[in-house]
């Protein structure tokens, strides 16, 4: 360690393993692609952060798994016994298969905000005592909830086929569209996690907020019924969108309106881009909050 | 380095708002550290005294890139490692062995350097049979040998150690200062944070005194330690030459 004399002056840079420079950030953001580089070569901690989770959850066995997965599924008959109740839809089955797909997807979004709010907060010592990337912390619980999301959709293929809805090749479009839910995930986690160290109370709040969030979200009924005087929520809604196409593709079997697509890819990488901006430009802090 | 500290024991936003009409500043700023600038040299041993709440522990966590300096810049060259240690017991739920893997990880030590070391961390703080327990079974002695092994075993380049040398029993403290020793006659730049003079003026090639935040004293250890003894007036006595 020495301070600089004759040797010419280097930029900043935090995490590198020789030869470490730490000054007052001077926007307040640390420089990104040796940010962004240090998150790539520590991956393998939020994985392994996420994976102890999961086993903790026992999620190695098979019964662990089938209890993860039978909180969706319950809720899922008690969504359907509810809303077929006071709705009559024509085609049950199918009203069941759409509610599932979307439920187990909301679910992923869910589990991942509720795990990620206190990430930081709860990292404690780590973030005392050791420099690294701190959005490794969100992002690993963003990959515990993915995790246990795969299953939940291996569970669905069954509903899929009982029930008969269409197997075509716009199911493919599947992928971009949780893809683009992963990046949006991603963005609110790291928002979320980064506000927690400043209002405890946040992860106090988030449940009803969530509990709003899936009403708004076309999962208890189809896009198509929504009244006009309300699709404006729709349209505000930055998931609605994306699941309006995830039904499109899953249940009905046709392409999604890529406009659909569109707004929802907008969203996710804005999101994602405002929120990971966001808790780099607060990391810092953190140690000095906790 | 300045602190802003809020007074609010935890923040909320039913506190924050709460408090909007009241109009009270709540936030008051420290200064823990000021204009406080030395060097060491690679290889050397660097012994840190003061009282409780000098900006020693600040000191630490700024070298080791987990605190920013408010101005200023410090430079580190090599991989550090601090202790207590790697963040190992962050979370208690979890086991020993989790905690280690992943506070290493943190640190960004590799799966296979891991994996090398960690039967000589965990012989070291001679914990075989608790690896697997969730660490808030743990005694704070094995706590603290878990924590000192980690860091010690790790081969860093600088070593940062705040005030750990008094961990677990006789015997455990009798094999962390001989393991200390091996580390100092080392190629290794270690910082040293205690309260145990003695062990400073034993291990250190040089010390330095910080007083409410800003450098005192920079010299030999003996020296250092003298003035900063005579100012506390205490004298070298047995207590205050090893922390009992």
């Amino acid at each position: 360690m020495s301070t600089t004399v004759e040797a010419p002056r280097e930029r900043e840079n935090e995490f590198t393993t020789r030869r470490h420079v730490y000054e007052p950030h001077r926007a307040g953001l640390p420089p990104l692609v040796p940010y962004v580089r240090e998150l790539w070569r520590r991956r393998e901690f939020a994985v392994e952060l996420s994976r102890t989770y999961l086993r903790a959850q026992h999620f190695d066995t098979a019964f662990g798994q089938a209890w993860l997965i039978l909180n969706p599924l319950l809720l899922g008959f008690v969504y359907f016994l509810l809303v077929d109740i006071l709705h009559h839809h024509k085609n049950a089955n199918h009203f069941f298969a759409h509610l599932m797909s979307g439920l187990f997807l909301y679910y992923f979004i869910q589990q991942a905000l509720t795990q990620s709010v206190k990430s930081v907060t709860s990292g404690g010592k780590l973030i005392l005592n050791s420099a690294f990337p701190r959005a490794l912390l969100p992002l690993a619980a963003v990959r515990t909830s993915f995790f246990r999301f795969l299953p939940t959709m291996i569970i669905y293929v069954p509903v899929h086929l009982i029930t008969k809805s269409p197997i075509t090749w716009n199911l493919l479009w599947a992928l971009p569209i949780v893809g683009i839910l992963v990046l949006l995930t991603s963005g609110l986690s790291m928002t979320l996690a980064a506000g927690q160290v400043y209002f405890r109370d946040l992860q106090n709040f988030l449940p009803y907020v969530l509990r709003i969030w899936l009403y708004t979200t076309p999962v208890l009924y189809y896009a198509s019924e929504v009244p006009d005087r309300y699709k404006w929520v729709l349209d505000a809604n930055p998931i609605g969108s994306i699941f309006t196409a995830w039904s499109d593709v899953i249940n009905q079997g046709i392409p999604p309106s890529l406009s659909g697509i569109a707004v929802g890819a907008v969203w996710g990488v804005g999101v994602f881009i405002a929120g990971s901006l966001f808790f780099l430009s607060r990391e810092r802090e953190f140690a000095v909050r906790i | 380095m300045t602190y802003r500290t809020s007074f609010e024991r935890a923040p909320t936003v039913s506190t924050t708002i709460k408090r909007l009409g009241r109009r009270e500043r709540i936030v008051r700023e420290i200064e823990a550290l000021q204009g406080v600038s030395f060097e060491v040299e690679h290889g050397k041993v660097l012994g840190v005294v003061g009282a409780n709440g000098a900006g020693k522990s600040t000191l630490v966590r700024t070298i080791a890139g987990i605190l920013p300096p408010t101005s200023g810049r410090i430079e580190v060259h090599g991989r550090v490692s601090t202790l207590l240690a790697l963040g190992v017991g962050f979370n208690r739920k979890l086991s020993g062995r989790e905690n280690v893997i992943l506070g290493g990880l943190a640190a960004g030590l590799t799966r296979e350097h891991l994996h090398e070391k960690y039967e000589e961390i965990v012989e070291f703080a001679e914990l075989e049979d608790f690896m697997d327990m969730p660490m808030n079974t743990y005694s704070s002695g094995m706590y603290g040998r878990l924590g000192f092994s980690v860091a010690v075993n790790m081969d860093p380049d600088i070593l940062l150690i705040d005030e750990a040398l008094s961990v677990g029993d006789a015997k455990f403290r009798q094999k962390s200062f001989e393991k200390m020793r091996e580390l100092c006659s080392e190629d290794r730049t270690i910082v040293l944070v205690s309260h145990a003079l003695g062990s400073i003026e034993e291990l250190c090639d040089q010390a330095i005194w910080i007083h409410k935040g800003e450098l005192q004293m920079e010299g030999e250890p003996s020296d250092v330690i003298h003035a900063y003894t005579t100012f506390l007036d205490v004298g070298e006595t047995a207590v205050t030459m090893e922390d009992i």
